[in-house]
């Protein structure tokens, strides 16, 4: 249960999608102008989440991993289809978002009517994927805990790209330099923001992890060799160790 | 320019700036901005899209009178997937240690808005010739982008440049470091890399004034 409460708030806060990852940017630029149609949009990022991660939480651990097909029988062990995982995890999420379409349009057409012109959107949305191969590459151990995963990155990315058209809407009424405005400002902003949701980073472990604040980061990097490797790494390799935990 | 006609250049110079994918498009800016910290990285990626996107553009322009209008989108996905797959087993192969620090980044060229962009606006109405020349623009205005990124957030953060250490050396205090200059380790953490591109279009902008929105 623990381990549960915690992979959900490091995936909203810690590793959100957009602040930390970048992924979905070029729908989160694109369609937050506006509250309402960046609710649509959110809520469809959660849903199709929660529905690809697991999925594709299945497929990669009884299909594509090193020695997954080990249930047909015992010759069949040593295969290791992972090189596959791009074209499966990508097939799916285009399948799950055509059915989810259908699905929702035949059975609510109210729920269709708002998240509807955004789901075809979607199949190319590297948030999407993104969750996918994180979920891949962090090794997250069962079933729930991928759900779990899905569910609460899309939480994030609703988050940042709700806050972010807030802004955008009140930012209309300011006086920005012409050259910035639209675009520009939206790029420093969003730039702001995850500067500020990296102050999340020491939430789970009370702030002694080497990595979470940008003043150690700098402290650091004194060190020669020490190269520092990309964000991600870094985020995998806390989850690792939250997990352990 | 004999070997291009102007019309062809113009395929390959105009999304170099006015026609920028990320500047002014805001196509591809997911898997743009995370891999900047470092320049070679960012060349790396600015050469696997370019050969995505290239190729891509062929293959989709050869096969754009028997692809069915409905499932078009899939099969983009299974052209650009293959591709992807390609770039990401060479790169195993060749650059372990740079495909590390590019991780899932790789696999995600195949949900870059650029490739899918460019497929739905060019290669789908246009010859294999043509369609391989956008390709390459676009390509190369992505990696303008992600080349100029790097550049000043390595040699700001780390005072290097494709891993050589330009201003001197920062433990002996050579070079720059010896009349007090420290590296600003913010440029490496990721936000800095949105900061550095709206300044970019900020530039960009200012000196192009027909590009500037409407609030």
């Amino acid at each position: 249960m623990l381990e549960h409460i915690e992979l959900f708030f490091k995936s909203i806060f810690i590793d959100n999608m957009v602040f930390a990852t970048f992924l979905g940017m070029c729908s989160f630029l694109a369609v937050s102008k506006k509250v309402t149609t960046a609710v649509g949009l959110g809520a469809a990022v959660i849903f199709v989440l929660a529905v690809t991660v697991p999925l594709n939480w299945l497929l990669d651990q009884y299909i594509l991993q090193d020695g997954a097909l080990k249930w047909l029988g015992p010759e069949f062990a040593e295969y290791n289809l992972s090189f596959l995982s791009f074209i499966m995890f990508i097939a799916t999420i285009a399948t799950m978002v055509q059915l989810v379409e259908i699905v929702v349009e035949k059975f609510s057409p109210a729920l269709y009517n708002s998240l509807g012109i955004f789901l075809p959107l979607i199949a190319v949305n590297c948030a999407i994927l993104g969750g996918s191969l994180f979920m891949q590459s962090r090794e997250i151990p069962t079933l729930g805990l991928a759900f779990n995963y899905g569910l609460s990155s899309g939480i994030g990315w609703f988050l940042a790209i709700l806050a972010i058209a807030a802004i955008r809407e009140k930012i209309r009424y300011s006086n920005v330099p012409p050259p910035l405005r639209g675009l520009g400002i939206t790029f420093i902003i969003t730039g702001l923001m995850a500067i500020g949701f990296m102050s999340f980073g020491g939430m789970l472990t009370g702030g002694e992890e080497p990595q979470a604040t940008p003043e150690q980061k700098v402290a650091g990097k004194k060190e020669k060799k020490d190269k520092k490797k990309e964000e991600v790494d870094e985020n995998a390799i806390s989850f690792h160790q939250a997990v352990q935990k | 320019m004999a070997l291009l006609s102007k019309k062809d250049s113009k395929l390959i110079l105009d999304p170099l700036a006015d026609n920028n994918p990320i500047t002014i498009q805001v196509l591809g800016i997911c898997s743009a901005l995370a891999i900047t910290a470092e320049l070679n990285a960012a060349i790396v990626m600015a050469l696997s899209v370019m050969f995505v996107v290239a190729m891509g553009n062929v293959v989709i322009s050869l096969m754009r009178n028997i692809i069915p209008p409905k499932i078009r989108i899939i099969v983009q996905l299974v052209v650009v997937a293959t591709l992807v797959i390609i770039v990401d087993q060479v790169l195993k192969a060749f650059a372990y240690e740079l495909s590390k620090t590019l991780a899932v980044f790789v696999g995600l060229i195949i949900t870059n808005c650029i490739i899918m962009g460019r497929f739905e606006a060019f290669a789908l109405a246009n010859g294999p010739w043509r369609s391989f020349l956008d390709g390459i623009g676009n390509a190369a205005g992505y990696g303008i982008i992600l080349v100029i990124v790097g550049f000043f957030r390595e040699l700001l953060g780390s005072g290097s440049l494709l891993g050589f250490h330009v201003l001197g050396d920062p433990i002996e205090k050579t070079g720059l470091y010896s009349i007090g200059y420290e590296n600003n380790g913010f440029m490496l953490l990721s936000p800095m890399a949105l900061i550095v591109v709206g300044i970019i279009i900020w530039v960009q902008r200012s000196r192009n004034r027909q590009l500037i929105e409407e609030n």
